[in-house]
């Protein structure tokens, strides 16, 4: 199966990348903006089935590693193969 | 007294580090690569500057998996000093050594110049009595914008953890942050350079006072007022 991890930016914490790229986003006149952020998406092929077992392993490894809690925030969406 | 000084794949700052306190301080010092289980002998281990693992996914992220961290971890729980600078400084945020967390600069810029620092009152042996109220130490980092949640800041605050705020912010820190400790009080953490400032030929020369105050956490002979 494959699994997407997406990583954002807390909401009350500063993103200045996702600032300077709404700046930008404003001079192509793209109107109506009200906020970007900008995180990562972490793409996993795993071997396997989605238990729950291994949703905490999933959650496990999303805290502890591919995401800071401190300062970020993650989801997943699970793609069967 | 021995010095240990790691050193990550990525590392940049390990030999300025170990100059300092060989050279400069006169102790003795050696490095521990990051694949070791062990520390061996140290009696102050230093996260030094660089870009460990190239910074992937995050500063510090991947270094704070190496073997050797575990060791570090061990070593601070048991109450061993150490010190983090720079990308140090990320490693120990990423390893939970220290709180918070370090991200990009608000200008997106990376920030290279010497900094003056306002000495802040977090102990005995670190405080405006002992370093003077400024010191003047080098900064070098893209990602030095220190976060923490309100709770967390007010923690800091209150059990007098900031070791030193800019003067002029260059980064965005919360507070003007540059370096805390831990709440024990044996893990240290800065984004300035005490490695980059203590020859002659460097801008400044703080960062040798800087270094002893982390040292005479445990060892008082260094608070002493000489050399």
């Amino acid at each position: 199966m494959k699994i997407n991890v997406f990583v954002t930016p807390k909401k009350n914490v500063l993103d200045p990348q996702g600032a300077a790229v709404g700046h930008a986003l404003d001079s192509l006149d793209f109107r109506g903006l009200r906020s970007t952020r900008i995180g990562k998406l972490v793409e996993l092929e795993v071997d396997g089935a989605d238990t729950p077992q291994f949703r905490s392993q999933l959650d496990r490894i999303c805290r502890d590693l591919l995401s800071n809690p401190v300062i970020e925030d993650y989801r997943y969406e699970i793609v069967p193969a | 007294m021995t010095i240990a000084v790691l050193q990550f794949p990525g590392s940049n700052g390990d030999q300025d580090s170990f100059e300092l306190f060989n050279s400069g301080l006169r102790l003795p010092t050696r490095y521990v690569w990051h694949k070791e289980k062990t520390l061996g002998p140290a009696d102050l281990v230093v996260v030094p500057g660089g870009f460990a693992y190239g910074d992937y996914l995050r500063c510090g992220a991947i270094a704070r998996f190496s073997p050797v961290m575990r060791a570090v971890q061990d070593y601070a729980a048991a109450g061993g000093l150490v010190f983090g600078i720079c990308n140090g400084f990320q490693i120990l945020c990423e390893a939970g050594l220290l709180p918070g967390a370090l991200v990009r600069n608000a200008s997106l810029e990376f920030r290279c110049l010497t900094c003056a620092l306002k000495i802040e009152s977090a102990g005995p042996a670190w405080n405006p009595a002992r370093l003077g109220a400024r010191i003047r130490l080098p900064i070098s980092h893209g990602e030095g914008n220190f976060r923490i949640d309100e709770d967390g800041l007010a923690r800091l605050e209150a059990n007098r953890q900031v070791l030193l705020r800019y003067e002029r912010n260059p980064n965005g820190s919360l507070g003007g942050i540059a370096g805390i400790r831990n709440e024990r009080g044996n893990v240290f953490g800065m984004m300035p350079h005490p490695d980059r400032a203590f020859e002659r030929f460097h801008a400044s020369q703080d960062g040798l006072a800087a270094a002893r105050a982390i040292l005479a956490a445990q060892f008082p002979q260094f608070g002493e007022k000489s050399a």
